[in-house]
């Protein structure tokens, strides 16, 4: 049976399966390989988000503008919040247009490898591109709850600053602490069902540990700055201050938010790979 | 000269006990888990379950020191029990889990058709599911849109391209499914039991498709339960039997080692059977196949079947497949899909009694693999749960003589010409 003259082919890439011990790098290149099946996840999920709902894509706007509705009412006018300056409703609309963006993409990315499971144990392709997908989806809620801002601004007579140039970079930021935040969970949703109960719970006192309903200049140095270890908390005031000029540029809190978000996504990144290992076994 | 395409070495994979078969876990379980394990091991020391370090650890190993190499172009059946490890051993090859040791190395793209259809969204219409699923696969946009046409025409859909697959029938969605799955070029398929599904028709035309595939040079790892289709198809065939290889030849060793042992396990009492699958809460504990009166069953003569469950849930259905001697599927019989003579007796208790006015099989050796179902869910599944043995005997006052090649007689009248 065993033929000794069987030869090694040159011209093919040999994949070889074997244990992984300990900590591994992350697959990023793989996930680079398949770059294309991310797209069509990320294309799957917007097509399908708002099937077999009757408003659609409405969703996107009317849960950030609902809550800033709420939060103008009560924390606005009733408690009398301070605002910088700012009409209430669009101050703290513009901190939960990325915030909405964070938060929905964390309660559905951690539980994208469980809604998958029956892909996750059946066929083998790079099993980030299942969370990740699930937060770039999200983008496109995100253009949308941000066109109705813009028009708001434009009710309120607000124009936007230079500042508005650095936006992106803290829509990058968002970003990279959506993804750090949705790899960690989604791994662990897997094996701790626990997770799922939690993110509700979790969203909402992270909502108001963010300076969303309130500004952060309630707070002095050196409280700021250690302010900026909630990462939303950097991503929030760097938009207030790209779009309504406050008093809020990036400083010593923004950096110490990019640090914290780098952190968790690469610290994500490798939990992930050292669960993924594993993922087949336990879904 | 021949290339080698997989290369599989002292391969092994062990599962904690618990860890596959629990669906989920709970940090809570897992506290309770630390708290009790001490007095569990405890208590094993006392009932002398486990003596050493070594057994306290409760894993088992699904495959266990598995070594083959598989030559370029070569289609290789796997073939075993529930629960031998073939699956476990196409997933490690396909990458969806690591092994635990040794090593596996494949020689060029590699394509798995596990479980044909999972990638597929419901929402979506036939042809964005194309993209998807052949994406899912690994195939590249380009390619697939290079395949559209042919995909389309082999899978016959192409009326309802643009139609949610949820409105697809089963056929259909099946049919879509294997014809992008066959339009993977990968130089290695590993291909698990996709062939059970679809019409005869479309069966056939992927049995085609497959040949094409081994034509073409490319190595292709099979694994199925249907032992007619693995030796129409393979050349080589592995045999697993307990996470080892237990044969490795051509195709009909394999098969024919397998057919031994599965039916050497029928003198095992069903209780002490491990190889089932399903959820285990009835689980089938007796079967007998008896002629009435007399223990030999024949041709034409009448035949109960009688299975004994442990257990009443809802929905309780008992399901039996019939199989001659080498593996092929002969007739089956469902309890569910009721006929006007069907009846429920409270005298018999726990068992499905299945009564033959007259039996219709060739003498000869048959198996029958035996499904429990209840609460809407496979609860038992046993293979070769009872072998049984056809004599001489006659149809209808027909005699009726073995044959080596077919398995069903059928009761008939002839009319003949007359020489005047």
């Amino acid at each position: 049976m065993k033929d000794n003259a069987l030869t090694i082919p040159s011209n093919l890439p040999r994949t070889r399966r074997e244990a992984s011990k300990g900590w591994a790098w992350p697959k990023f290149r793989e996930l680079w390989e398949y770059r294309e099946l991310l797209f069509f996840f990320v294309w799957r999920d917007i097509k399908v988000r708002y099937k077999q709902t009757v408003l659609g894509a409405a969703w996107a706007i009317i849960q950030p503008f609902f809550t800033m509705v709420i939060f103008s009412l009560f924390f606005g006018r009733l408690a009398q919040v301070p605002s910088d300056g700012l009409p209430y409703p669009i101050f703290s609309y513009a901190a939960l247009v990325p915030w909405t963006f964070f938060a929905t993409a964390l309660t559905q990315a951690s539980n994208s490898l469980v809604l998958s499971s029956n892909m996750v144990k059946k066929i083998y392709f790079p099993r980030l591109t299942l969370p990740i997908a699930t937060v770039l989806a999200g983008v496109v809620d995100f253009v949308l709850a941000f066109v109705v801002l813009m028009g708001m601004m434009l009710f309120y007579g607000l124009t936007p600053t230079i500042n508005v140039l650095w936006l992106p970079l803290f829509l990058l930021l968002a970003l990279v602490t959506s993804l750090g935040v949705s790899l960690w969970l989604s791994a662990m949703n897997v094996q701790f069902r626990d997770v799922h109960y939690t993110i509700p719970f979790l969203t909402q006192a992270w909502l108001f540990v963010t300076p969303i309903a309130y500004p952060s200049s309630l707070l002095s140095e050196p409280w700021r700055t250690l302010y900026g270890l909630n990462p939303m908390a950097g991503v929030v005031e760097g938009f207030r201050w790209a779009l309504l000029g406050t008093d809020t540029a990036p400083g010593p809190m923004t950096l110490v938010s990019a640090v914290v978000a780098l952190i968790l996504f690469v610290g994500g990144a490798f939990y992930f790979r050292h669960m993924e290992q594993n993922f087949a076994d336990v879904l | 000269m021949s290339n080698l395409a997989i290369e599989v070495a002292r391969l092994g994979k062990e599962y904690h006990i618990g860890g596959p078969q629990k669906s989920y876990h709970r940090l809570t379980d897992q506290l309770a888990d630390v708290v009790a394990a001490p007095f569990r091991r405890a208590g094993k020391l006392l009932r002398g379950q486990a003596n050493g370090a070594t057994e306290l650890n409760e894993k088992i190993w699904a495959i266990k020191d598995i070594s083959f190499q598989i030559k370029t172009g070569e289609v290789v059946g796997i073939i075993g029990r529930n629960g031998a490890g073939k699956s476990t051993l196409l997933k490690i090859l396909s990458g969806i889990t690591d092994p635990s040791e040794g090593y596996a190395d494949l020689y060029g793209r590699v394509g798995s058709l596990l479980e044909v259809g999972t990638g597929f969204h419901p929402e979506l219409t036939g042809r964005d599911n194309i993209f998807l699923y052949g994406a899912i696969l690994g195939m590249k946009k380009a390619e697939i849109e290079r395949k559209l046409d042919e995909i389309v025409a082999f899978a016959e859909v192409d009326k309802f391209l643009d139609t949610p697959v949820k409105h697809y029938s089963s056929g259909m969605y099946v049919r879509l499914a294997f014809s992008v799955a066959a339009h993977l070029e990968p130089e290695i398929l590993l291909v698990d039991e996709v062939l059970a599904v679809g019409d005869m028709s479309f069966q056939r035309k992927c049995l085609g498709k497959m040949d094409d595939v081994a034509q073409e040079g490319r190595t292709v790892v099979f694994v199925s339960h249907n032992m007619g289709l693995l030796q129409q198809l393979c050349e080589r065939g592995i045999f697993l039997q307990r996470g080892t290889v237990h044969t490795d030849g051509t195709i009909a060793e394999a098969v024919d080692a397998y057919l031994q042992t599965l039916e050497q396990t029928k003198t095992l009492d069903l209780s002490e059977r491990t190889d089932r699958k399903g959820l285990g809460k009835v689980r089938l504990i007796g079967v007998d196949v008896t002629n009435g009166s007399s223990a030999i069953l024949r041709t034409g003569h009448p035949v109960r079947f009688i299975f004994q469950v442990d257990m009443l849930v809802p929905g309780l259905a008992c399901n039996f497949n019939v199989y001659d001697t080498i593996g092929q599927p002969v007739t089956s019989f469902q309890s569910r899909v009721r006929g006007p003579e069907d009846a429920s007796d409270p005298e018999n208790g726990l068992k499905f009694i299945c009564e033959l006015d007259e039996l219709l099989l060739l003498p000869g050796r048959y198996r029958v693999d035996v499904a429990i179902i209840g609460d809407n869910r496979l609860q038992d599944f046993i293979e070769a749960a009872t072998v049984f043995e056809v004599a001489e005997g006659a149809v209808r006052g027909r005699p009726v003589q073995p044959d080596g090649k077919f398995s069903v007689s059928m009761s008939h009248r002839w009319t003949l010409p007359t020489d005047r």
